[in-house]
């Protein structure tokens, strides 16, 4: 890995020079795990801060210190200003890194860091206040001549003036938070009942988040590529553009998949895009690391959408292409050293592919949150480029309070092509197991043909999936080698019940029967199979087909390394049970079977049929989160498709509605309540 | 399809039989007319025991979605390994017209034999709805008794698959004979051989006794009654109106009575499931716990143990995971899992060997002993010891659940089974303090003073008579800076040092090694002998 190559590098130069001895690290998760192990690299001593139900956290037990902040809300603990301020005199910090969210971009708390003589790692206030507020960041871009969107250059005061400059500026638009970020308090209106509704969701949603409820609006570029630049600056005028970054697949206006080069730009517009992200930074004074987004149409215009005066989360894969690390280089410049490199020694090496790996239902709008334990958890670490950015592990809970991602997976490799496969690969060989992940989701997305041919916008996900992502499709090759797998597993598993240690009283087991024969269910289609088997080595035949499955496995281990008619593939087995239900992994994708033996499948049919629950007249929380509010009560009636409840989890606003026109029988919830995934909130009648 | 899995179920018969026919056949000329109508018979015989009572009744037995009496053997068993008993075994009662032929069925209304489950050794019964509704007719009971009889013998486990409307009335008290000749051997067979009935079809009356006595009770969803009287009944005597489900079904049995294990789909997964059971059984009190090939290492650490209990001991944690993560491939076949959940019960195994597990469950009223638990727990434990099962205990309990509901309920008795369940147990035994160890509950569970092998706490141990507020309320009545005694308290109970330095846990171990330190010890553990006094036998507080 290129930036973790160098890293050795960095050490010898940087006990050199003096920097800071002790780092707070304001945030928690593998940002403040990212942060730690650089500040380890350079000597410089750590204190994590954390919530009372993050103490066992991995970047508490990595930091050489930690401090407890406060209660799991955010607000109560990474929030919580005084709580942090009095960790710092406790220990002795004499700077901060804020990672990002959280107060990475608090003016306030950079204020009241400087007044207490503690560095801030990132910029100074002034920057923070001029690119946090997006009405004025706009106005200071126009002036360095920066592309602009247009747009209406203030704040918006209620739904009808909303709906009034909308009209002014023509739909689509945009209505967003003046402090947001993430994608959050943002909504697309294409018309004035969506912009009144967009308001509402927003102003609320950026009154929880920031804790400020101004808005504006602005045209909504439809179709667009998002593609950000890296910036980096020093406290005595110096800047460099560190190239761009992809980041048009998003799911909700928030990221995904991101790499870095973007395979859109062309060194023209690269270099000039770079230069207006510098001359921005210059403008503003700005210091430390920080990213210029833009909104690239496909005719190559394009347009500053805002300034991120923080570390990114999609860092790593610029540091893979450049070979610095950015945080050693926030720590190095707020120390007050000038930048090291000139732009003309900034390279792109290779490419670089980052995959969010969220605990997340992608079958839901491409991702609703979910919680739980990892009950087990490995990383794909033992491939070579492959770098996984993670706080969690084993017997880590993803709960309600914080974001849900679990980490970043990071591929590297001399061309995309090469990262691309690395990708697949190293999603593949992850381990996660007690919460749904998007791992389906990001394995489709890195094969899909239009991702691999570079044709993305931020519609993508919309646009491949308009009826919502189903997971991966097999072909009729694909679906014999799952089947041949599960009947493998289930042979397996079979001739090892039968096995029993040193026990004189079981008969001689019959010579194993040379050729099995099952019956294997998927997706309703029921497949007879011939199997036989020789050591590890499995032959199946399907409607007259071989496949061949070999491979060293044995029924504990939790990947299965095979090779299957020739190919390699690893796969998966999340679930095998003793009436023949198997679940596996395979290509991202999560497959239900059912392996049964030839007279257990044909007696299958005097079973009876279980009748599902009849799920149209109950409404069940599709996520664990509180409820922000109950817009019905019992009796009232109400037409489908209108709202029921809010939602709240991970700090996004869900809005629940009625599946049908009916009269609500009984209400189960109350604003405030905290509910878990699949409780019941409302049943109509 | 009927046709031909009756000729698959007695290929290694009919084969034997149908060469020896052929031969009969080929030499017809030199033999007695006579003796070719006696095998004619033997074959008409086996013809009609194998179809049971018809083609019809076959039909709307599979409409009802259950499957007929030897299908579920054939399901159950070993491919070709059944050997059915007593065939041509027919009723002998001569009223309400029951002599007349069509009314006599070869093997009457149940199938016996033995047979094999992975290759070992099992006796089985298979009640038929087909005939007579299943009903226990002597005849019935005599070639139940005969199967339970010799498995007790050889020592092997006996299973019945119960699909039954109840008594042959028209046999009057011989049916009930019946019944009581089955129940004297269900208690005889108690402790010697594992018992297991399945319930797929109606149980009713005095029929219900004989799951009841048996070791495990499991039944099919949707599928499967067992009441003492039915809903008709029930309305004349109590005016209650109840559905059958709601009466005897398996959710009412498996969450709300007890009186069921577990419960399963539908026949097919009901006798998959029992397949995968039966794996984890000995075969008698005689023979050791079963241990199978295991690809789980043995000394494989768990780091997720290490941050799985809170810090604030108010906070619940799933002891499930505990379990699933210190076993052998996670699988943990649980017995109850849906009545009294305040304590988890059920098999695993740890480097293959098979063995029983107990953890009070804090999700679930803070994992609290209560009647229900307790009387769970106490019949769980007892089966283990009398087969030679090693018992790991995991203990997070903060007491007995107080309330005039327990006490008018006897607490003070039912508690009283599983500490005597605990104590008279003389399999290994080796205990876990994951977290709270409070009072009585303490010594119940499986403490050093119970005769506990091997008995460890983990750092978050709490072993104490109570939880610090509650102690200091008692210790400092009326004294002011209650806090301050609270924290002291703490600081001296609230962790595992006191029992620790009097040596009632062996060693105090980092969670993640817990896997590790169990198989090795269960290793040593292996040639434990120990014995009660002698005794006709003990007399548990019931």
């Amino acid at each position: 890995m290129a930036a973790y190559r160098s890293a050795a590098g960095f050490q010898r130069v940087l006990h050199a020079v003096k920097t800071f001895d002790k780092i707070l690290i304001a945030n928690r998760g593998e940002i403040a795990c990212r942060v730690i192990k650089t500040c380890k690299k350079m000597g410089i001593k750590t204190v994590a801060v954390h919530s009372d139900v993050d103490s066992s956290a991995v970047h508490v037990k990595m930091a050489d210190e930690a401090v407890c902040v406060g209660p799991a809300p955010t607000n109560k603990s990474y929030l919580n200003m005084d709580a942090i301020m009095n960790a710092i005199k406790q220990t002795g910090a004499q700077a901060v890194h804020p990672g990002y969210g959280f107060l990475s971009e608090n003016k306030q708390f950079a204020k009241r860091l400087a007044a207490e003589g503690v560095s801030f790692i990132g910029p100074d206030t002034h920057a923070i206040q001029a690119m946090g507020d997006k009405i004025e960041s706009k106005l200071i871009a126009k002036a360095a001549k920066v592309n602009t969107i247009p747009g209406f250059d203030g704040v918006v005061k209620d739904a009808e003036e909303a709906v009034k400059i909308a009209g002014e500026i023509g739909y689509p638009v945009m209505i967003k938070a003046s402090a947001g970020g993430g994608g959050k308090g943002m909504r697309i209106a294409w018309n004035d009942e969506e912009t009144r509704e967009g308001f509402r969701f927003s102003s609320q949603e950026a009154a929880s988040s920031f804790g400020d409820d101004r808005l504006l609006i602005e045209k909504f570029i439809d179709n667009p590529r998002h593609i950000e630049i890296q910036v980096l600056a020093d406290k005595h005028g110096n800047a460099l553009w560190l190239n761009e970054r992809e980041c048009s697949i998003q799911r909700r206006n928030q990221k995904v998949v991101e790499e870095a080069p973007s395979t859109f730009l062309d060194p023209d517009t690269r270099r000039a895009m770079g230069e207006q992200a510098v001359s921005l930074a210059k403008a503003v004074k700005y210091s430390s690391a920080g990213t210029v987004e833009f909104l690239v149409d496909s005719k190559k215009n394009f347009y500053f959408l805002e300034m991120n005066t923080r570390l990114q989360v999609e860092h790593p894969i610029t540091e893979c292409i450049t070979g610095l690390d950015l945080v050693q280089q926030m720590i190095r410049i707020a120390m007050g050293y000038k930048l090291q490199h000139k732009q003309s020694d900034i390279p792109i090496n290779g490419w670089a592919i980052e995959s969010r790996v969220y605990a997340e239902d992608p079958y839901k709008s491409f991702g609703l949150p979910s919680i739980g334990r990892l009950s087990q958890y490995q990383e794909p670490l033992d491939l070579r480029n492959v770098r996984v950015d993670s706080g969690i592990e084993e017997g880590s809970d993803i709960s309600i309070y914080y974001d849900p991602m679990i980490s970043k997976l990071v591929t590297y490799g001399k061309t995309r092509e090469e990262a691309l496969k690395k990708m697949e690969e190293a999603l593949d060989n992850y381990v996660i197991r007690g919460v749904t992940h998007n791992i389906p989701l990001l394995r489709e997305i890195i094969v899909h043909p239009r991702f691999v041919s570079g044709d993305i916008s931020t519609k993508f996900l919309p646009e491949v999936y308009p009826d919502g992502f189903k997971g991966h499709m097999l072909t009729a090759g694909e679906r014999r080698e799952l089947l041949a797998t599960a009947a493998a597993l289930y042979v397996a598993a079979q001739l090892r019940s039968q096995k029993f240690l040193g026990d004189l009283r079981v008969s001689v087991v019959p010579a194993e029967s040379r050729q099995w024969e099952l019956c294997v269910e998927l997706d309703k289609g029921v497949h007879m199979l011939g199997v036989s088997r020789s050591g590890n080595n499995y032959t199946v035949e399907i409607d007259g087909e071989k496949v061949e499955v070999s491979g060293e496995w044995n029924l504990a281990s939790a990947l299965l390394p095979l090779t299957i008619n020739g190919k390699h593939r690893t796969l998966q087995c999340l679930l095998r049970t003793a009436a023949g239900e198997i679940t596996l992994q395979y290509l991202g994708t999560s497959f239900k079977l059912r392996v049964l033996s030839k007279l257990a499948a044909s007696l299958s049919k005097h079973m009876p049929e279980k009748v599902p629950e009849d799920t149209s007249s109950i409404l069940r929380s599709p996520m664990p989160g509180s409820v922000v509010a109950v817009s019905v009560k019992p009796g009232d009636n109400v037409a489908e498709g209108q709202e029921i409840c809010v939602i709240e989890a991970m700090k996004m606003q869900n809005s629940m509605t009625a599946a049908k026109a009916a009269k609500v029988k009984s209400v189960h919830c109350k604003a405030g309540d905290t509910v878990g995934e699949g409780d019941l909130l409302v049943e109509l009648e | 399809m009927d046709y031909i899995y009756q000729v698959r179920l007695t290929t290694h018969i009919s084969s034997a039989i149908g060469s020896l026919t052929h031969a009969l056949l080929q030499n017809a000329r030199c033999y007695s007319v006579s003796h070719l109508s006696v095998q004619e018979r033997i074959e008409q015989k086996r013809k009609a025991a194998l179809t049971g009572g018809g083609q019809l009744r076959i039909a709307a037995q599979h409409k009802r979605g259950k499957l007929t009496a030897r299908e579920r053997l054939e399901l159950l068993l070993d491919p070709d390994s059944f050997v059915e008993y007593d065939m041509f075994v027919e009723h002998r009662c001569s009223d309400f017209g029951m002599e007349a032929d069509h009314n006599k069925y070869p093997g009457d209304s149940v199938v016996t034999g033995q047979g094999r489950i992975n290759g070992r050794l099992v006796y089985v019964f298979s009640q038929d709805f087909t005939v007579f509704g299943g009903s226990l007719s002597g005849a019935h009971a005599q070639k139940i008794c005969k199967i339970m009889d010799q498995a007790m013998m050889v020592g092997a486990p006996v299973i019945g698959l119960n699909d039954s409307g109840g008594a042959r009335i028209q046999e009057g008290v011989e049916s009930l004979a019946g019944y009581a000749d089955i129940f004297l051997r269900n208690v005889m067979a108690s402790g010697v051989v594992p018992q297991i009935s399945l319930i797929m079809g109606p149980c009713a009356g005095g029929a219900v006794y004989s799951p009841a006595l048996t070791d495990f009770t499991f039944m099919v969803k949707d599928t499967s009654y067992l009441f003492i009287t039915g809903p008709d009944v029930v309305k004349s005597v109590t005016n209650e109106d109840v559905t059958q489900e709601e009466l005897g079904g398996a959710k009412t049995h498996t969450t709300v009575s007890g009186v069921a294990h577990r419960a399963f789909e539908n026949d097919i997964d009901a006798l998959l499931n029992l397949r995968n059971f039966f794996n984890f059984l000995p075969l008698s009190n005689k023979d050791p716990a079963p241990v199978t090939e295991c690809h789980d290492p043995r000394d494989r650490l768990v780091p997720g143990l290490d941050t799985i209990v809170p810090f604030e001991s108010t906070k619940a944690y799933d002891m499930l995971d505990i379990v699933h993560g210190i076993v052998d491939e996670r699988e943990f076949f649980e017995i109850m899992p849906n009545y009294a959940k305040n304590i988890v019960v059920g098999f695993a195994r740890m480097n293959g060997r098979t063995v029983g597990i107990v953890g009070n469950q804090p999700k679930v009223a803070s994992g609290c002993l209560d009647i229900n638990s307790s009387v769970k727990g106490a019949r769980f434990v007892r089966f283990c010891d009398a087969f030679n099962i090693p018992i790991i205990t995991f203990v997070d309990v903060p007491g007995f659940l107080p309330g005039t509901a327990q006490e008018y309920g006897g607490i003070i008795r039912h508690g009283a089974k599983l500490l005597y369940a605990f104590a008279e147990a003389t399999v290994p035994k080796i205990t876990v303090i994951t977290r709270k160890a409070y009072g009585g509950a303490y010594d119940v569970m499986s403490s050093k003073h119970l005769r506990g092998d091997v008995n460890y706490a983990w750092p978050s141990a709490e072993v104490a008579v109570m939880g610090a507020k509650g102690a200091v309320q008692i210790i400092f009545r009326g004294k002011e800076n209650q806090a301050e005694a609270e924290a002291e308290y703490v600081e001296k109970f609230a962790n595992p040092f006191p029992a620790a330095v009097r040596g009632f846990v062996d060693d105090i171990i980092q969670p993640s090694t817990t896997r590790k330190r169990i198989c090795r010890d269960l290793e040593v553990l292996a040639s434990k002998k120990q014995t009660n006094p002698w005794k006709k036998h003990a007399n548990i507080p019931l």
